[in-house]
């Protein structure tokens, strides 16, 4: 297979091509603007519609239209452009649409910069919209893992009927590596939506797409629904990575440009003697809590390492349940902390 | 040329009594009925006779309650 | 003479019962909005958005495949959707809270870009299911529930003219303000409204018409009175006027 050298966020939008994404909706904001320029200039090319939108307001709600219709659609954006998302993507979750987001997540809060960052997991794992719902959060460490998620979003956002999100971060939007490019999906093997969406009432009765019901006993038999597709998803879509953790005697969590860190971490403590393993978690949600748990049993304590004041480590934590210690480390307002400075924060824990 | 006749049907439970196809009626004859709908509300009510079929209560109601007949002429007021 | 029927609904309508108070206009607009879409023969390819407001239960009222947008984005839902679908028909049905308020920049640019859409704004200076609050469209000295004094320009603002804004941008291809509150009117309002429709049938550019809309209950007038009430002052604030029409007979 033909290697590639390619800048994370076009990668990413060439994955959601091949996937049979022809429909984006985008604002800039850096550190993703070059998806939005990427799908400016290849969407037109295979029949695809690319819009700059006047606002990331207007761009959720675009999405909502487009993933009405059942066709593939996605946007991009960054931290605070994602904030701006919120009450449309609890619509969309609230509606049961396909789609997919990818949160570039840079420093914050507030205006913050645009370093990588982490500082967004709370957000996306915990709803940063209102109402009981959840988006698939998927986290890439590499650029060929980014485009391999990107399509599993796709195809995870069309298997339950919800919005899926890439939780990438500036470094891996910027960075470039070699890839190999999966082939073209071929678009009549995407999947039928036709008993839903709306396509106009064409020989059959007009149909309603909608989040909304007056009354409560109605609105909680819709939850009830969306609850019994989260549990499904917590049962069958929890992804993570393992490494050395067979004899490990501590474990090292981390996601994304983190977990990718961590490996090395582990290989210099090595180095000098020590069994670190590294447990990567790549579904944020569904948090992949059953195997954290079993490796908690046979390690003397996990020590989690975030780009953030702390957020996933509450869910490991969750996951590790009192058993042995859980220990923090992390940097924030974009800074990207190096094997070293971890190296002697978990130095000072043995 | 001859006097257009007709007569309205008015669907009296699903009036709200609003008034706006009496106010419109060029010829006055549609008028609130003594009695009241399962809604609470005096429905308007045809007076019988003397609808020229012109319409405007049918364009003038907010719900969609009026349907209006060219024809012969009805003697009884007619609710639906 | 037979007996024939010379006025009856339109077919394009649900047949559910308006959630509207009495003697409030949007069950005018709204059957003159189905019996545009019957006579146009487009109701298997029409899509709704609707918006939040009183007519936020508009997509049950309307026999056609239909969402309902967040407060203000009914537009930018229905971009979407038109990008998606090019060869339906979508069209979005907006309060002034919606569409002039909240929803300023998705109106504004929808226009601006032309997206082959058709937009209902109807105009009735409050905000209605809320309560009567002061909306972008109310008159200077107009009491509402959040301008209790009346609407004051140095505190609040001036009454916002949209189709004024809008005619400035040239992606827009049929722009009327209209009202409905004589027959007249009513029947020039849904003569208005097909060439909205028209606008996007015909590939030609964004079509709005907006509807001056009495609302009884928050005037706190009887329907007759709001009539006569829209009549006499809000026509002199926003007085009903063709815009644009690139539609063409």
């Amino acid at each position: 297979m033909k290697k590639l050298m390619m800048k994370g966020n076009e990668a990413i939008a060439e994955a959601a091509i091949r996937a049979g994404c022809r429909l984006y909706f985008g604002y800039p904001i850096t550190p993703q603007s070059e998806i939005a320029e990427y799908m400016s200039r290849r969407l037109p090319e295979v029949g695809g519609t690319f819009l700059q939108t006047e606002s990331e307001v207007a761009t959720v709600n675009m999405v909502y239209g487009a993933a009405c219709t059942g066709k593939r659609v996605m946007t991009s954006t960054s931290s605070p452009g994602f904030s701006l998302m919120q009450e449309g993507i609890s619509y969309i979750a609230g509606a049961e649409l396909p789609c997919v987001f990818v949160n570039v997540v840079r420093g914050g809060p507030g205006l913050g910069d645009i370093q990588p960052a982490q500082s967004d997991y709370f957000q996306a794992t915990k709803g940063g919209g209102h109402g009981d719902y959840r988006l698939l959060v998927l986290a890439p460490s590499t650029l060929q893992e980014a485009i391999e998620l990107t399509m599993l979003a796709f195809d995870l956002a069309d298997k339950y009927r919800n919005p899926a999100l890439i939780l990438a971060d500036g470094m891996i939007g910027q960075m470039m590596e070699p890839v190999e490019l999966p082939p073209m999906r071929d678009l009549s093997t995407l999947p039928d939506h036709s008993s839903w969406a709306l396509t106009g009432a064409e020989g059959r009765a007009p149909r309603k797409v909608t989040s909304f019901n007056i009354d409560p006993y109605g609105l909680e038999e819709m939850n009830k629904r969306y609850q019994e597709k989260y549990r499904r998803v917590e049962r069958e879509e929890q992804r993570w990575e393992e490494y050395k953790t067979e004899n490990a005697e501590y474990l090292l969590v981390g996601y994304g440009t983190m977990g990718r860190i961590l490996k090395s971490v582990a290989d210099r403590l090595e180095e000098e003697g020590l069994a670190v393993g590294v447990f990567r978690p790549i579904s944020l949600w569904p948090f992949p809590d059953r195997r954290l748990k079993e490796l908690s049993e046979k390690v003397r304590f996990v020590f989690t390492v975030e780009m953030s004041s702390g957020q996933m480590v509450e869910d490991v934590r969750l996951a590790v349940d009192g058993r042995i210690p859980v220990h923090f480390y992390g940097r924030m307002g974009g800074v990207v902390p190096t094997p070293e400075e971890v190296i002697r924060a978990f130095k000072k824990l043995l | 040329m001859a006097k257009v006749e007709g007569y309205i049907e008015i669907d009296a439970e699903r009036c709200k009594g609003c008034g706006l196809c009496i106010n419109a009626c060029p010829v006055n004859v549609i008028e609130f009925s003594e009695d009241f709908n399962s809604k609470g509300y005096h429905p308007a009510r045809y007076k019988g006779e003397g609808c020229i079929a012109c319409g405007f209560c049918y364009l003038s109601c907010p719900d969609v309650c009026i349907t209006v007949f060219r024809g012969a002429r009805k003697k009884s007021p007619v609710n639906v | 003479m037979e007996v024939r029927v010379a006025f009856s609904g339109p077919k394009s309508l649900s047949g559910k019962e308006f959630t509207y108070c009495p003697g409030c206009h949007h069950g005018i607009i709204h059957r003159l909005v189905a019996e545009v879409i019957d006579e146009l023969g487009i109701q298997e390819k029409t899509i709704m958005v609707a918006p939040v407001g009183c007519s936020v239960f508009a997509y049950e009222f309307f026999d056609v495949d239909g969402t309902v947008a967040p407060h203000g984005r009914a537009l930018a839902v229905a971009t979407g959707m038109k990008r998606a679908l090019p060869d339906r028909v979508v069209f979005t049905y907006q309060g002034d809270g919606d569409l002039a308020a909240i929803g300023t920049a998705e109106t504004v640019h929808a226009a601006n870009r032309g997206e082959k859409l058709t937009t209902i704004f109807v105009n009735n200076a409050v905000y209605g299911m809320t309560g009567g609050q002061m909306a972008p469209t109310t008159l200077l000295g107009q009491k509402t529930t959040t301008t209790p004094y009346g609407r004051r320009a140095e505190n609040d603002g001036y009454p916002i003219h949209m189709s004024e804004i809008l005619s400035t941008m040239r992606g827009v291809a049929y722009l009327e303000r209209v009202t409905v509150s004589t027959p007249q009117d009513i029947r020039n309002a849904k003569k208005a409204i097909k060439k909205a429709f028209l606008a996007q049938i015909k590939n030609i550019g964004f079509g709005l018409v907006e509807v001056l809309s009495t609302c009884p209950t928050n005037w706190g007038m009887t329907p007759v009175e709001a009539q006569q009430w829209l009549l006499e002052n809000m026509t002199k604030e926003f007085p009903p006027k063709l815009f644009i029409d690139r539609v063409g007979d």
